[in-house]
């Protein structure tokens, strides 16, 4: 059974996203290890790009701290493999397409399963391209995880019905980012993916309160959390680890409780 | 690689449509409605009439008989592209994305500009259709194009500065892609080059192909026989695409595409993407990109705002791999001295864009015999590169 459907089993999870190298790797292990012991059931681990279209000025602004701080792909291996001695919960890299194909798909899928990543989330990937990618996932072991947006309509059933993993519902319009209320008729969205898939869905994009989780989490099976967290590691950079960890904390509680 | 069946707009393994779902919806809408309406005669012939009283086409297909006389070898015809509405090839291509946004009820136009010619015309047709518009420029373009920010807030537009990576056009890409994303429903793209997911690269390249279908049509009926080579310049490619349309049936005749090599193509400071770049995918295509070992978009350079784009078309990546045409690579100096030369030989100031052209023109023209033909595509005209010119030769003027 996949790690990602697995994580969850124990009831709603909480996805927390950091982005690589930002400002540091050994902050970002930090960071993982702080939310992994305070409740993250997945962590989706950001490998940055240049030019990352899907997302708005917070984790931007990460991307380019952290290729400033000399970040590269292969020192992102290294993080991985060094965190998975202690990190058991599933890892999934999100990225964009041009840092797999540019690697190599195969030379970065084989790397993905060395050490032990369990999934891939690519925001310029969809379903009518997917094939670049998910044969060598399913070779590799990692499951190619599929999004819907509030624009995808009829264009759900398909991707749901060939959804691995579990599925990245983007709750709003627009780039990643905080937004003070989310305006889809995710209830709607939710009811099409549930007639289509068994596969758990989590809703992300714009979330950044234990209020807004607990509500998007009574809709679906799991909530992730970019923008909130990077602005926590661009208030705090190097001493963000507690910070993130008592953030998880919060919104895992809010989602539970 | 085989490209799956499920992708759609490739040529050879180029291209396809690599966004984000929330855009997906948006450019099937496109496409079903390009489908339509390119067929429809009323559609055809209501472009047609814009094109023809309001951008001034068929644009001239001047011949070049001092710059001919003076290079010493083939008869040289300049396909004038500046003469057009705004300046440009860009209006050709803007005219028919707005008719098309306007039927499919789209109120609102965005569209990312390098040089600024692209976000005047998109402007200008806003203008003319009623419709908003938002253009998006790199900030550090805004700078270098001053005048044509002023044009585009006379038209009633607003200028967008882009201050994100390297404050060109490729970061006025995407920001017009994810401005895009927030908003759907009233707003149409109108995507500048032959670039970006399906089907804009086809669309753009149709739009375009009025280009070379006035060239062939024209150098036919004058010289009862089809030039040796067609020459233009190449960012995302859009009038080279347009020059090249039409001739690519015709094997005899060399398609030369002229990409920006900025301060050299053995240097950092290029853009020229055939010679320097490998394969990638990036805002929305598959195709050649300049960038490092890990994928990561090169910062590339041109004295060309129009030019400082770190890819190319699908289609031209396309025509490469099956070398149906030939990509060369220019430089600033070279580019400048065309300038300077086609000012002073015709009386003609060319785009520094199509100055690129115009300078491997001036290498190629001397080492053919006099009965053979060049046509060199002039996609803009230079009034706007004036100060950044005079710059480069250590002139300070006030624009």
């Amino acid at each position: 059974m996949s790690n990602l459907k697995n994580a969850f089993s124990q009831g709603k999870a909480f996805i927390p996203f950091i982005t690589c190298g930002d400002p540091d790797l050994a902050t970002t292990a930090q960071v993982v290890t702080a939310a992994a012991a305070n409740g993250a059931d997945i962590i989706e681990l950001g490998i940055p790009f240049s030019d990352p279209t899907a997302e708005g000025p917070v984790i931007q602004a990460a991307n380019i701290r952290a290729l400033k701080g000399g970040v590269t792909t292969d020192k992102i291996f290294a993080m991985v493999q060094e965190l998975r001695r202690n990190i058991k919960i599933p890892l999934v890299f999100m990225t964009y397409a041009n840092v797999v194909y540019s690697y190599g798909a195969e030379r970065f899928l084989e790397q993905c399963a060395a050490v032990k990543m369990d999934g891939l989330i690519l925001p310029d990937l969809p379903y009518e391209e997917k094939e670049e990618f998910a044969p060598l996932c399913r070779t590799h072991g990692l499951d190619l995880v599929s999004l819907v947006a509030p624009t995808s309509e009829k264009r759900i059933a398909m991707i749901a019905r060939e959804a691995e993993g579990f599925l990245y519902i983007v709750s709003s319009l627009g780039v990643t980012g905080v937004r003070a209320e989310i305006k889809t008729d995710l209830a709607a969205i939710m009811a099409a993916v549930r007639e289509n898939t068994n596969l758990p869905a989590a809703i992300g994009f714009g979330i950044s309160t234990p209020e807004q989780a607990k509500k998007m989490s009574m809709l679906a099976d799991g909530v992730i959390v970019g923008s909130a967290i990077i602005k926590i590691l661009a208030k705090y950079g190097q001493d963000a680890p507690p910070y993130v960890g008592q953030y998880v904390r919060e919104m895992k509680n809010a989602i539970i409780s | 690689m085989e490209n799956s069946p499920k992708s759609r707009g490739r040529f050879g393994i180029h291209g396809g449509q690599y966004i984000p779902e929330t855009l997906m919806n948006a450019v099937i809408e496109l496409e079903d409605a390009y489908e339509h309406y390119k067929q429809e005669p009323a559609f055809c012939e209501e472009l047609t009439a814009l094109l023809n009283e309001y951008a001034g086409r068929p644009s001239r297909l001047y011949y070049a008989a001092k710059m001919t006389h003076d290079l010493g070898g083939a008869k040289i015809y300049l396909k004038r592209e500046d003469l057009n509405h705004t300046g440009s090839h860009k209006i050709n291509n803007v005219l028919g994305q707005a008719l098309l946004a306007k039927k499919m009820g789209k109120t609102r136009l965005i569209a990312e500009t390098g040089a600024g010619q692209h976000g005047v015309a998109t402007a200008t047709a806003a203008a003319l259709m009623d419709m908003e518009c938002v253009v998006f420029m790199g900030a550090e373009d805004t700078r270098r194009q001053a005048l044509n920010v002023y044009r585009m807030r006379l038209l009633g537009a607003k200028v967008i500065p882009v201050e994100t990576g390297t404050a060109t056009l490729k970061d006025a890409v995407s920001e017009a892609m994810r401005e895009w994303t927030s908003r759907i429903a009233d707003t149409h793209y109108c995507l500048g080059s032959v670039m970006g997911p399906h089907p804009f690269p086809t669309i753009v390249r149709d739009f375009q192909g009025v280009i070379s279908k006035e060239i062939k049509e024209e150098i036919l009926q004058r010289e009862g026989c089809l030039p040796t080579a067609v020459i233009a310049c190449v960012g995302g490619g859009s009038n080279a695409m347009g020059s090249f349309h039409n001739f690519i049936e015709d094997q005899e005749v060399r398609l030369i595409g002229c990409e920006a090599a900025g301060r050299g193509i053995d240097t950092a400071d290029t853009a020229a993407t055939i010679h320097t770049g490998r394969l990638g995918i990036f805002h929305g295509m598959k195709s050649y990109f300049c960038q490092d070992e890990y994928g990561q978009i090169a910062p590339v350079y041109s004295i060309s705002a129009g030019l400082d784009y770190p890819g190319i078309g699908p289609e031209h990546a396309y025509l490469h791999d099956i070398k149906r045409a030939e990509y060369v690579a220019i430089t600033d100096e070279e580019a400048v001295t065309a300038f300077e030369y086609l000012s002073r030989t015709e009386g003609i100031i060319p785009a520094i864009e199509s100055a690129h052209a115009v300078s491997y023109a001036m290498k190629l023209a001397p080492k053919l015999a006099a009965d053979k033909i060049i046509v060199v595509t002039l996609s803009g005209r230079g009034d706007k590169d004036c100060a950044a010119i005079a710059r480069y030769r250590g002139e300070d003027i006030n624009e």
